[in-house]
């Protein structure tokens, strides 16, 4: 029983929204560039490699405990470029604004924009806004574009990882999805829980200058750190195995994804990343990560294996197995 | 907010002498039913059947409210979102089920007013701010959401909230164990009672069906070793051939459960001859709202066509649900059903047996027992 419309299922980040790019886009926008499906495009051109990238933010409510959708949509795209190993540079802002909004939160908005660029070290070099009538659109969307260069001895990509490299996680997981979740409407928590939504082309650069060989990077944004996973297993045609007491998570969100039903492995991060690192280097990138102020509680959460090609396992607890799927249909709509 | 206890019950360590003793135990196979979903999803994301000897085969039972809903109650909810003037809410479980033509999550795409919530209260809350509308709660769930549901009646009677409405297809799990004992085909050789379920009715529920049938029962907590507690016990009793009635779960559950949930319960719902999916129909196993409040009866006050719905074509949730099959057996496992385009409604909900092997179970040589 397929679907003639399209459902939330769609835009979740998990296989329904791969089974769209496939189906639908891949065949006609059909190139080599963008068939590799990374976080952006990496492009060559006049000799010098950059990365491009674009993404569209909906998150509801506009403003959370961590961030707003402001922030969010610039470290969003600004993470998109460093995980292709690009130095962010100009970015573009695009708004689609519903009739009626409060100017009074356009500004706060853009100026918490302009704070999120200047922290990241890009800048918002062109931009377009638009106002459609009320109800065409929910309060505000925002578009942003960027473009980094990747410097010629940077190589990264979810094809890349190699049996026996160790997985570095740079903290927490599931901090934005349940800060999120926990601020929507019908939903009567009072928590501390807060946005992780940060830049990470820092933490990058660091990662790079520790001179350790990096295979992958890549922040687990919606899908949350299981579905990365998956990406990365099919993409470099290996295993990956994780363990379950390595992985860190605040109590608090915890307790939340238990109440509800949710799986941490699937919330949406806005501030972490996964770095596939040989393991001779693993301590000396674990450290460099470390050093980043949003990477205090990195860990190495597991390590690629030649066996289950393209599958994710995880060693539980008390020491059982269990198989990490792709994220199969939307848990929380308008997360980012 | 921090549930602080929960580590403790996943000690690796505690869990690890658990299995010792099982190990050491366990002489006889025996099939134990899990009758829970959620202890369904809690043995495979604990990786529990890797570590259990094999002389223990662990069986899903009906224990998804979604899955045994009959399929014409499905059809009914897909109806009722048709209605001029009407509010559908539900728990996000049932949005994705097939119905025979359609799904709630289609029904939204063309347009309908179907609205998730996590509390009957919030959709009383809806009732309350829309007086223009009908605002229909489906009411779906064992006895750990019938309460609220009930009390969400009394609610509105309270406030006159004349537009809210409940469709019951609740379920009660005692008489269900009557009718799994009763399955031919089938050899339970001992069941993991439900939790959370318990915690509301007791212990003492299960006494009827434990006298009548000596089947040695063992309710369970959540956690990994609340689990392998519940085994080592059910393993003595059938080894030391003394089948029992016994509570694993004593930190939260009682003999005579949360008396004044169960009484808001039968205030509200009486007992009623009911169809499960894949088993029939059970006596007095639904909770239908009673006459004296049936101006919130969604069955009584809409017009709904009786429905005679047939349950997809080839698909074994029936059996799943009764243990009779497992879900690699069934021939549109993965290929044709899947949660992305499901068939039937296991492999839907997140408590689902097809759902649970979906996405942990793996037939990889020698990567995970089932």
């Amino acid at each position: 029983m397929k679907s003639e419309k399209i459902l939330l299922d769609h835009g979740s980040g998990g296989k329904i929204s791969h089974s769209l790019t496939k189906d639908i886009m891949l065949p006609v926008f059909d190139n080599p560039i963008l068939s590799k499906l990374n976080d952006g495009a990496i492009l060559n051109i006049g000799g010098k490699k950059f990365a491009f990238s674009t993404d569209t933010y909906v998150v509801d409510p506009i403003f959370f405990p961590g961030g707003d959708i402001g922030e969010l949509a610039v470290y969003g795209t600004v993470n998109d470029i460093a995980m292709c190993g690009g130095s962010p540079l100009y970015l573009s802002a695009g708004l689609v604004i519903e009739e009626g909004f409060p100017v009074s939160d356009l500004k706060k908005i853009i100026k918490s924009m302009g704070n999120a660029s200047k922290r990241a070290g890009v800048k918002i070099v062109t931009g377009d806004t638009k106002v459609v009538p009320k109800g065409a659109a929910d309060k505000i969307f925002i578009n942003t574009s960027g473009i980094g260069v990747i410097p010629d001895n940077i190589d990264v990509g979810c094809e890349k990882a190699l049996p026996g490299d160790k997985i570095i996680l740079s903290g927490t997981i599931a901090d934005h999805g349940i800060t999120v979740l926990t601020q929507r409407e019908g939903m009567k928590f009072t928590s501390s829980v807060r946005s992780d939504t940060a830049p990470l082309n820092h933490m990058v650069e660091k990662i790079f200058s520790s001179g350790g060989s990096i295979h992958v990077l890549r922040d687990p944004t919606r899908g949350g750190v299981g579905t990365s996973l998956n990406e990365i297993a099919e993409k470099s045609e290996c295993g990956i195995k994780i363990f379950e007491s390595r992985i860190p998570v605040k109590n608090e969100v915890k307790s939340i994804c238990e109440l509800l039903g949710f799986d941490p492995l699937y919330i949406a991060n806005e501030g972490k990343l996964l770095a596939f690192v040989s393991p001779q280097d693993s301590e000396r990138v674990l450290s460099a990560v470390r050093e980043n102020e949003f990477g205090k509680d990195a860990c190495i959460i597991g390590e690629v294996v030649s066996g289950h090609p393209g599958k994710v396992f995880l060693e539980t607890l008390i020491g059982g197995t269990r198989m990490v799927d792709m994220l199969t249909g939307e848990q929380l709509p308008r997360i980012c | 907010m921090t549930i602080k206890h929960a580590d403790e019950y996943r000690d690796p360590e505690i869990s690890r002498k658990l299995v010792e003793q099982i190990t050491n135990l366990s002489k006889k196979k025996i099939r134990l039913m899990e009758v829970c979903g959620t202890h369904t999803m809690s043995i495979f994301r604990n990786g529990i059947r890797n570590v259990i000897p094999e002389t223990i085969s662990l069986i899903s039972g009906p224990g998804c409210p979604v899955c045994v809903t009959a399929q014409s109650e499905i059809d009914a909810f897909i109806e009722l979102a048709g209605e001029p003037d009407t509010i559908i809410t539900t728990f996000g479980d049932l949005m994705r089920v097939p119905g025979t033509g359609s799904s709630l999550q289609k029904e939204r795409a063309e347009g309908r007013d179907i609205r998730m919530v996590y509390s009957t209260f919030d959709a009383l809350e809806i009732a309350v701010k829309n007086p223009e509308k009908r605002v229909v709660f489906l009411g779906v769930g064992f006895e750990t959401t019938a309460p609220t549901v009930a009390a969400s009646i009394l609610a509105a009677r309270e406030m006159k909230a004349g537009n809210f409405f409940v469709y019951s297809a609740h379920k009660t799990v005692p008489q269900a164990l009557f009718a799994l004992v009763k399955t031919e085909g089938i050899r339970i050789d001992g069941f993991i009672l439900p939790g959370h379920v318990s915690v509301i009715i007791g212990t003492g529920a299960y006494l009827p069906f434990f006298n009548q049938c000596r089947v040695p029962c063992v309710v369970a907590g959540f956690e990994p070793s609340d689990i392998l507690q519940a085994l080592l016990m059910l393993v003595r009793q059938i080894e030391n051939k003394a089948p029992g009635l016994e509570n694993a779960y004593p930190r939260a559950v009682s003999f005579e459960g949360n008396k004044k949930a169960v009484g808001v319960m039968n205030q509200v719902f009486e007992p009623a001859d009911v169809a499960w999916r894949g088993i029939g129909i059970i006596p007095r196993s639904g909770l239908k709202i009673r006459d004296e409040f049936s101006g919130y009866d969604a069955g009584k006050r809409f017009s709904i066509t009786e429905k005679v719905s047939q349950e997809p074509k080839g698909c074994a949730c029936g059996e799943i649900l009764t243990g009779l099959k497992t879900p690699v057996e069934c021939a549109l496992y993965k290929k044709i059903c899947t949660p992305v385009d499901p068939v039937g409604p296991c492999m839907v909900s997140s408590e689902g047996t097809c759902a649970a092997y979906y996405k942990y179970h793996d037939t990889g040589p020698g990567i995970l027992k089932v």
